[in-house]
């Protein structure tokens, strides 16, 4: 789609607006569904952020005010923010480079074996999440396979179980596929004639991939590490179960302000501001990513 | 577009709710959204029971027998915390009769008007009850609005073959001369109340405190401890104390037992209250205030409160029975277990409801944490 | 196609993370045979597990209302999310930023505050609907499909606009003019094209509504507890390796479906000259 502006005839004109048109038609569905069951109920989220935590800690529907944004300032919100922050950052790019790889290889298979492949990522997911976390709890445990392992091969023994790299670890597992499916989907459109024909061009297999493969891959990269960082931001049972809870993070922080604290204010401010923060970095990413192509 | 907009959610609402199925709770229930339910009579069922509990909290069997003798349909839901459970019922609307909220929730509860009146009438067998669980506790002072399930405490589970014979104290936690030798091998309950009152009553203070100053200190002791401990954990504790991953662990009297039945050496294994005190915490039925089917709700609470069906609660899950007529059918083991049902109770506390000052309990439990 | 040591470098970076994924599927399905209760202390070999999965009714439901969840949110959910992605990617109208910021919102939302507005918003608007109307409406299943497709669409429409970007579109553009309508052309040309980046999509649709807990939880009512709530129950009382049977269940069933797909795949592309 281009953006430069000319003068346009009638019959663009027409055409323009029955494109306009159909392309409204064909998004309002997901739209008003959206409207109806996410920005409205967003909306009374919203508004909990000015109300007041009563004694019993309900909510009072009077006498707004700012107060539950007055603490987003506080030392422990920066704290667990930055922590959860440099976390998201080191699993994204963990599974970017894993993802990266993977995808580019299913994506160069025959279209079957690409098809098995994929699912075969997918598999294990089906499990349940809980029973999944519990088994890296098993695995990383100070006398489990890979503590036995490390030893045997005269490594000594492993504790990392309740460390931040278990956590790492068990973010990265958890939200692989996530970087997976969006790369396999744009690098999987990739024409391997263009590929080729790039071989003959550039000398090296390294230019081709930088200067063919390397751009198309793109919008899946960022739509993958979009997947990937803002769950890790938020995650909070995977570091319960393996890192122990030692150090707060930003979910188990919104949740505790939620469950524990049943301070609904406090919680709704938390999160409204996380989510307007949140959305523009990602449209600003998206934006950006996706222009310079 | 408002109008458009609320046409709309009506119109979808109608679909998930042809999904969603409601079909029995057409008729009758009209009055008694309102609040001001009819009254029950002892036996009276008026519809299937929707009974949200504690996982694993209930032999199955009970519920069938209960289906049996009154020809009715329990559904019965899990929680794992009084706190995911408690903001579903005070939404209102949850659809569930009855509920099983801990002591602290109870009054929270109370306060709020999530629950009904017991309607004693509908309930002869509160007779059972042993005298103190029948004048009421401190959360619901005349046994109004609550009806005990079962008991227990909160302490330490020991692995006394590692750790050898040690004081029975909090100490091991928080005094750096007992603990630093476990480093690495302790949990915590990740549970602002639970933990930061250990340290409170190891410090010689309520685990009620309001003081500022009181929480400060028991933050920093906390705060210290955190870095001794493998980590935080209310659920998997007692596992992890069985396989060895840990030696000394925070948790709920019940489930050490029942852990320790299971371990290879059970005798490896104990379980106290530390001599400074600790908690005491009291699980009870209760009846949502917008309950369908409130009669039905006392009368499986009357059957609960059954002699031999106490006795079959304690017998399946090792936690103490309020029930003094149940006490010939429960298990002699059981019952002479001190750790299940322990002599001296003067050093216990329940926890109960800080009003405001809880902002503080969770702030102070996060800070400490770092 | 790739040769010689990069498609070997390549492939070994592939299995190593097949390697790091079905570790610890691995170990889940060998603690389903163990006649211990704690996941991680071998008790010997046991099919008690699998035979309390046949006698459990609680888990029995909750595993059936997972999958329907599961399947009635992910087909809604990826038909929306598609038309959402194409509508982005493939066309300009009025109130489409709003549109594109509103889609990114059900991915950033943190999960717990996600799950007290729909539980707020249910409450509410059951309550209007019920005054409105005097019809009775509760918190089921309904709702928790309701608030799964919610989440759901936001995450088809991004792997499918990941698959759309920067694509082709002369193809397409073609097969517009040869077909007489625009439904033929999308049917015989575009979706092709965007399958891949459909089926990604609705993989992990699948996949988020058979995780989800906590806006289960509090969207649904008496009845409608999945699998993952229930689980997530029993982690106090302790995760028995009857969860492990459950799971392991699933696994069977699930690769059995994907054997049964590829067969049919053989099937019908051997009858007809291939296309590709």
């Amino acid at each position: 789609m281009t953006d430069t502006v000319h003068p346009l005839t009638a019959h663009e004109r027409a055409h323009e607006s029955a494109e306009s048109r159909r392309g409204f038609l064909l998004a309002l569905p997901a739209y008003l569904y959206l409207l109806v069951f996410f920005a409205l109920p967003l909306a009374i989220v919203f508004v909990y952020s000015f109300a007041t935590r009563n004694r019993t800690g309900g909510t009072d529907l009077s006498g707004w005010n700012l107060d539950s944004y007055g603490r987003l300032g506080d030392e422990i919100v920066t704290r667990v923010v930055m922590r959860s922050f440099g976390l998201a950052m080191v699993t994204t790019i963990v599974c970017l480079l894993l993802a990266y790889p993977f995808a580019y290889f299913v994506s160069t298979r025959r279209p079957a074996v690409r098809g098995l492949l994929l699912v075969g990522v997918m598999i294990p997911f089906w499990t349940n999440f809980l029973v999944r976390n519990y088994a890296w709890r098993v695995l990383l445990s100070n006398d489990g396979p890979v503590s036995e392992l490390t030893q045997l091969l005269g490594l000594g023994e492993t504790r990392i179980l309740f460390t931040q790299t278990a956590v790492v670890l068990g973010l990265v597992y958890s939200f692989l596929p996530f970087m997976i499916l969006p790369l396999y989907a744009s690098l999987e459109r990739i024409d391997g004639r263009l590929v080729e024909a790039s071989r003959d061009l550039y000398a090296s297999s390294w230019a081709s991939f930088r200067r063919v493969i390397l751009p198309l891959s793109r919008p899946g990269a960022i739509a993958g590490s979009i997947l990937v960082f803002v769950p890790s931001f938020g995650a909070y049972v995977t570091p319960a179960i393996l890192g122990g809870d030692k150090k707060p993070l930003l979910g188990s922080y919104i949740v505790s302000q939620f469950l524990t604290a049943r301070n609904w204010p406090f919680g709704a401010s938390l999160s409204a501001v996380l989510i307007v923060v949140m959305l523009s970095a990602t449209l600003v990413y998206f934006r950006a990513g996706g222009r310079n192509l | 577009m408002t109008r458009k907009l609320l046409s709309l959610l009506f119109a979808l609402g109608l679909v998930a709710a042809a999904c969603g199925g409601s079909d029995d709770d057409a008729s009758g229930e009209g009055e008694s959204a309102s609040g001001d339910a009819a009254a029950c009579a002892a036996g009276q069922t008026d519809g299937d029971l929707a009974f949200f509990n504690w996982a694993e909290y209930i032999d199955p069997e009970l519920l069938t027998a209960f289906e049996a003798e009154f020809g009715v349909t329990v559904t019965q839901d899990t929680y794992d915390s009084n706190e995911a459970m408690q903001p579903i019922i005070s939404a209102g609307g949850s659809g569930y009769d009855l509920i099983v909220p801990s002591d602290y929730m109870v009054s929270i509860l109370i306060e709020s008007g999530d629950i009904a009146e017991i309607q004693k009438d509908a309930i002869p067998n509160l007779s059972n009850l042993s005298d103190e669980f029948a004048s009421g506790l401190p959360f619901d002072p005349d046994a109004t609005y609550s009806v005990p399930y079962q008991w227990g405490t909160t302490g330490l589970g020991i692995n006394t073959a590692v750790v050898g014979d040690v004081p029975e104290t909090w100490g091991l936690i928080f005094d750096p001369a007992l603990a630093d030798q476990f480093g690495g091998q302790i949990t915590l309950l990740n549970d602002p109340r639970e933990t930061m009152g250990a340290a409170l009553k190891y410090l010689g203070y309520s685990l009620n405190t309001t003081s500022e100053s009181e929480l400060e200190e028991a933050k920093a002791l906390v705060a210290e401890a955190t870095t001794r401990l493998a980590a935080y954990e209310s659920d998997q504790y007692d596992e992890l104390l069985g396989t060895g991953e840990t030696v000394i662990a925070h948790g709920y009297s019940g489930n050490f037992l029942v852990q320790f039945d299971e371990a290879d050496n059970p005798d490896d294994f104990t379980y106290f209250v530390p001599q400074e005190g600790g908690t005491r915490w009291v699980d009870n039925m209760a009846v949502v205030a917008d309950a369908p089917h409130p009669c039905t709700a006392h009368t499986f609470i009357n059957f609960l409160l059954d002699a031999e069906n106490g006795a079959a609660l304690t017998n399946w899950n090792y936690y103490a029975s309020p029930n003094a007529a149940s006490e010939p059918f429960i298990d002699p083991e059981v019952l002479e277990d001190p750790i299940v049902y322990p002599q001296d109770q003067s050093k216990l506390e329940f926890i109960s409801d800080t009003g405001d000052f809880e902002i503080n309990f969770t702030d102070a439990f996060i800070e400490a944490k770092g | 196609m790739i040769r010689g040591w990069t498609a070997r470098l390549l492939g070994s970076a592939t299995g190593l993370v097949y390697f790091f994924l079905y570790a610890p599927v691995l170990l889940l399905v060998v603690f389903s045979f163990s006649a211990d209760r704690n996941v991680g202390r071998w008790g010997g070999f046991t099919l008690d597990w699998y035979r309390e999965f046949g006698a459990n009714a609680e888990v029995q439901d909750a595993l059936r209302i997972s999958l329907q969840v599961a399947v009635v949110s992910t087909l809604i959910a990826t038909v929306l999310g598609t038309m959402a992605a194409l509508a982005l990617e493939r066309f300009r109208f009025r109130g489409k930023k709003v549109f594109d910021a509103l889609l990114y919102l059900p991915i950033i939302i943190p999960d717990v505050t996600m799950a007290v507005m729909m539980l707020l918003f249910f409450t509410w608007s059951l309550d209007l609907v019920d005054t409105v109307t005097g019809f009775t409406l509760r918190k089921g299943v309904g709702t928790v499909v309701v608030s799964h497709i919610a989440f759901n669409i936001s995450f088809v429409s991004v792997v499918v606009r990941a698959r759309l970007d920067g694509m082709d579109q002369t193809l397409e553009q073609a097969a517009a003019d040869l077909y007489a309508t625009r439904w033929q052309a999308f049917r015989h040309v575009t979706l092709p094209l965007i399958l891949p980046g459909v089926l990604g999509g609705a993989l992990l649709a699948l996949t988020l509504s058979l995780d989800d807990v906590v806006v289960t939880q509090f969207a649904s009512g008496p009845g409608s507890t999945t699998l993952p709530v229930f689980v997530f129950s029993l982690i106090r009382k302790g995760v028995t390796p009857l969860i492990n049977a459950v799971s392991v269940v699933m696994l069977v069933i699930s690769v059995l479906l994907v054997v049964l797909s590829l067969i049919a795949q053989r099937a019908s592309s051997s009858d007809e000259p291939a296309t590709e």
